[in-house]
């Protein structure tokens, strides 16, 4: 592997010819042809299907397990409990790249004696068929004795509280202190506090969990699976006490992923059941398993205090932070962490604390979802915005104006941001882009909100971030790129392709892309953290631009002028000041390949590389940078039945450079409707921490028929750490969408709803309250007149 | 368990024996068969990602059991696409960037095509009817209603297969 500094630095074209289109996605004919093979869509000669046994209480003790009858089925291969695996657990850490110890959050494969949340798996079937498994999964006989559980955050601090997580049930604490808030309120003429909730939600990508495992010649455990992250393998290989190289996951096309298949999902229960039969063995989730089968998004409770001048200066804030971690760690702490750094907003504020804390109960387990918990810090630092303008009487866009972070400002935690910070104009574009405001008439009103945010994209520094890839020019000129690049629907596959091809000068059909294949394919990390495109385009960026320099030395030779008088596009090399003179990549790659030239690159590209940050003061940097930008919306609310439409939403963002502009609008596009489910409709129901909404017909995502006027609006910085100056937009995309919608039914009905999803029972509500609170206001100013 | 009847019918045009038992449906069969572009979602009727065409009417496959369709014509989203040029709703999609994970995307295109041979002039209420049974996670709508409106002005100008 050559890790270099690119040979030239003659960035590609001063015209870009492919990056900034908005091309037709390299994987959308596959697609929309029905083509496309996921990783359910793999068959194996000699294949068995497998299953899972769940359990059905949140909180309870295995008294006993009998799959005898099970077993005796014909066509049964193999029941697995935790009696026939060795004593092992699975990690619960995101994948390490670098060898640091990962942190001590493993959990048991199969229940051993405790249920700790619903769902928890208490056995494993192979059979011959689907139906087999299920007449097995029905004939397995247990027995559990309920045990009392912990349900809510304050019960589980509580003197007397079950113990879910030792040592506390506290599960990972952050605290940012910056400046002196004793001071900041001293200084403060109004002082506005206000507790915001957030809800229990389901990612509900459209393909369930599935894949497909087999062990081959070599002993190797192969798993071809729907998955974020096919680095689990080296946690799969631990789980089951074999060498890394001998686990190997191979990716698809994912269909959906938000997060919600960043854990490891079926690939440990596919290995155990390949390693017992020795056969291929086919396991996919049925919807409810995906409902029961991976982690949630963290319901939050923050409480923000904020001390503001008359003029709107904030001049203090106090945050506190808890999340619902539910039965095992996963990535709460990291989801913390988020949030905590998020917690001030885009705002630039001198004296902050903060603190916040993930809390285990027997819910069921919460862990990456699209916006990692910097998406919940929105929902309350930009409501408490709001709050904050109508209480001191002040616009509340102004008031964001007065407060703003400007380029080159630090964050919160002592962070210099490099890259542009243009809230401002994109607040200002997405509210231009609202126009006219819609009529309505009584007793229908109309609100509008807006929210700005701070999104970090790229992994967290002090976990030494690094994606890996191969380019090659074939030697007819055709160009073929490796990447360990999970491809979950955001075109990360197809963006590798528009910058290989911008760097050689060939057109997007020429270049092919193996993706995802632990084995084959060069590690990029995650398809997770807004990192894709930041770090494996980075990757691919480097590869193809060594190689670009190797080619254009090749090619100035063969041309008889200096290298930096050629250039590469339209799959020629040729000399820019007389392009007549010219020759072929076709001719270039088959000359030099007789003469032994290079054809390919492994590059290596690095995040910046920190030390964590200090635990008592939480300074330090955090993230490679940050997206900013702002959603706005128009909503009307029915003040009789408290339902809520949103009419107008609006996504303004500065990603710094599109590499396909098409696709980010798709992104700014599906943000604005996920995060609409997340404020108006969506909410996972627990009872005794049993989930009672496990369905599409009960957990309510929005459809066709809820679509609002969607606009999307890019702009274009050029300053951010990706390729070509590009930031990121999966994660940003989402995460203001909320609490802008939140902000506006507030404004449409003069009150607010603190507890998100705002249903119309609880518009109702605080309309009602409201009416109360005025009749008695009334009533009080009325008193003294008729005194008189 | 069952005994196995075989069940005749036209798959995407094409006379095939399904081989099923009573309680089994069509998403089954049909994926059995290696109709790999019917996609599973929920197997409750709730997402619409199994939709297929029975006489050219869309349902969800995984609501329908294989021994009710006995001697009618199935169409998948493989069976609008049969010609070497793209059908112009599956063109308009790869254009609009209606596409991203594209689990969902069979099913719709699928519904969608219904719709079309009803109007040709859409109105976004009538897209937004046609598509209520099907979900989508990744799009926003957005772009799918585009695709959908760019391939009834290609049908109605006289582009396409027929």
């Amino acid at each position: 592997m050559t890790d270099q500094t690119p040979h030239r630095q003659t960035e590609a074209n001063v015209v870009l010819r492919q990056i900034g289109k908005p091309l037709e996605r390299s994987d959308a004919e596959g697609k929309a042809t029905g083509r496309t093979r996921y990783a359910g869509d793999y068959t194996m000669p000699s294949m068995l299907h497998g299953r899972v046994l769940r359990s059905e209480l949140a909180s309870a003790r295995l008294k006993h397990l009998d799959a005898s009858a099970a077993r005796n089925l014909p066509g049964v291969l193999c029941v697995l409990t935790a009696d026939e695996l060795p004593d092992r657990l699975a990690a619960t850490d995101i994948p390490g790249q670098t060898g640091q110890k990962r942190a001590s959050t493993d959990r048991q494969i199969l229940v051993r004696e405790f249920i700790r949340h619903h769902g928890e798996p208490l056995a494993l079937i192979a059979a011959e068929t689907p139906a087999i498994a299920e007449k097995a999964h029905d004939l397995i006989e247990y027995e559990i004795e309920p045990l009392p559980g912990v349900y809510d955050i304050d019960s589980a601090l509580g003197p007397d509280a079950p113990i879910v997580t030792e040592p506390d049930n506290i599960v990972g604490q952050h605290k940012i202190r910056k400046g002196n808030v004793d001071k900041g309120f001293a200084e403060a003429d109004h002082i506005i506090e206000n507790t915001f909730k957030t809800q229990f939600i389901e990612h509900a990508f459209l393909e369930p969990e599935v894949g497909l495992a087999w062990v081959d010649e070599n002993g190797v455990i192969n798993i071809r699976m729907s998955t974020q992250v096919i680095e689990h393998f080296r946690f799969i290989a631990d789980a089951l006490g074999v060498p890394h190289n001998k686990v190997r996951i191979l990716g698809a096309m994912v269909g959906g992923g938000f997060g919600g298949k960043e854990d490891i999902t079926v690939e440990l229960y596919l290995a155990l059941l390949a390693q017992a039969t020795r056969r291929p063995v086919r396991l996919a989730y049925t919807r409810e398993d995906s409902f029961l089968g991976h982690g949630k998004r963290h319901p939050f409770v923050i409480s923000h205090k904020t001390g503001v001048t008359k003029q709107g200066k904030i001049t203090a804030l106090e945050v506190n932070i808890r999340a619902d971690s539910g039965a095992y760690v996963f990535l709460s702490p990291y989801v913390l962490l988020y949030s905590a750094v998020a917690a001030p907003g885009p705002y630039r504020i001198d004296n902050v604390k903060i603190d916040s804390a993930a809390i285990a109960t027997n819910n069921m387990y919460t862990s990456a979802f699209r916006g990692f918990g910097a998406a919940q810090a929105c929902v309350a630092y930009e409501a408490q915005m709001d709050e904050i303008a109508k209480a001191i009487g002040i616009d509340r866009f102004e008031l964001r104006r007065r407060n703003f972070m400007r380029t080159g400002d630090k964050t919160a935690t002592g962070q210099t941001v490099e890259s542009a910070i243009w809230s401002d104009e994109c607040m200002t574009r997405a509210l231009e882009a609202l126009g006219e405001e819609t009529k309505a008439e009584e007793p229908v009103k109309i609100g509008r909100g807006v929210a700005t945010y701070q999104q970090s994209y790229g992994r967290i520094t002090w976990l030494h971030d690094t994606a890996e890839a191969w380019v090659g020019i074939e030697i007819d000129g055709t160009v073929i790129v490796r990447s360990g690049v999970t491809d979950i629907g955001g075109g990360q596959v197809s963006a590798l392709s528009q910058i290989a091809a911008e760097s050689l000068g060939v057109g997007l059909e020429d270049v092919i892309i193996y993706h995802s294949d632990s084995a084959v394919t060069p590690l990029a990390g995650t398809t997770t953290a807004t990192r894709a495109l930041y770090m494996t385009g980075n990757a691919v960026h480097k590869a193809s631009s060594i190689l670009r320099g190797r080619m254009i030395d090749f090619a100035a030779n063969e041309l008889d002028v200096q290298p930096d008088e050629v250039d590469l596009a339209n799959g020629q090399a040729f000399v820019v000041d007389d392009p007549s003179n010219f020759i072929s990549l076709t001719d270039l790659a088959a000359r030099g390949a007789s003469e032994g030239l290079q054809r390919s690159e492994l590059a290596m590209f690095r995040a910046p590389f920190t030390d964590p940050i200090d635990k008592e003061t939480g300074q330090g940097p955090v993230f490679p940078d940050f997206t900013y930008g702002c959603h706005a919306v128009e909503v009307s609310v029915d003040t009789e039945t408290g339902e809520v439409t949103v009419l107008k939403s609006v996504g303004a963002h500065d990603i710094g450079q599109a590499i396909n502009p098409q696709a980010v609008e798709g992104q700014i596009e599906g943000g604005a409707l996920m995060g609409q489910g997340y404020a108006l409709s969506e909410e996972l129901i627990y009872q005794e921490g049993k989930l009672v909404s496990p369905s599409f017909s009960e957990y309510l995502i929005p459809t066709s028929m809820d679509m609002p006027e969607i606009k999307t609006i890019i702009l274009e910085s050029r300053s951010g750490l990706g390729p070509f100056g590009a930031k990121g937009i999966g994660e940003p995309s989402f995460t203001p969408v909320a609490p802008a919608i939140a902000n506006a039914v507030a404004d449409a009905i003069g009150t607010r709803v603190f507890e998100l999803p705002i249903t119309p029972e609880k518009v109702v509500k605080v309309l009602s309250q409201s009416q109360t609170n005025g009749d008695l206001e009334q009533k009080l100013n009325k008193t003294p007149l008729l005194e008189d | 368990m069952s005994l196995e009847k075989a069940i005749p019918v036209k798959i995407n045009g094409v006379p095939h024996e399904l081989l099923a038992r009573a309680n089994e449906t069509l998403l089954d069969c049909l994926r059995q068969h290696g109709q790999f572009e019917v996609k599973n979602g929920c197997e409750k009727g709730d997402c619409g990602a199994c939709a297929v065409q029975i006489e050219g009417e869309a349902v969800d496959s995984c609501l329908t059991l294989t021994w009710t369709v006995e001697g009618r014509s199935i169409t998948t989203l493989e069976g609008l696409n049969d010609t070497n040029k793209p059908h112009p709703l599956i063109a308009a999609f790869m254009e609009q960037g209606a596409v991203q994970c594209g689990y969902c995307t069979p099913g719709i295109i699928v519904a969608a095509e219904e719709m079309l041979r009803e109007t040709l002039n859409p109105t976004d209420d009538d897209i937004a009817l046609a598509l209520s049974g099907n979900l989508c996670r990744c799009t926003g709508y957005t772009k799918i209603f585009a695709a959908i409106r760019q391939a009834a002005t290609v049908l109605r100008e006289g582009g396409g297969n027929d």
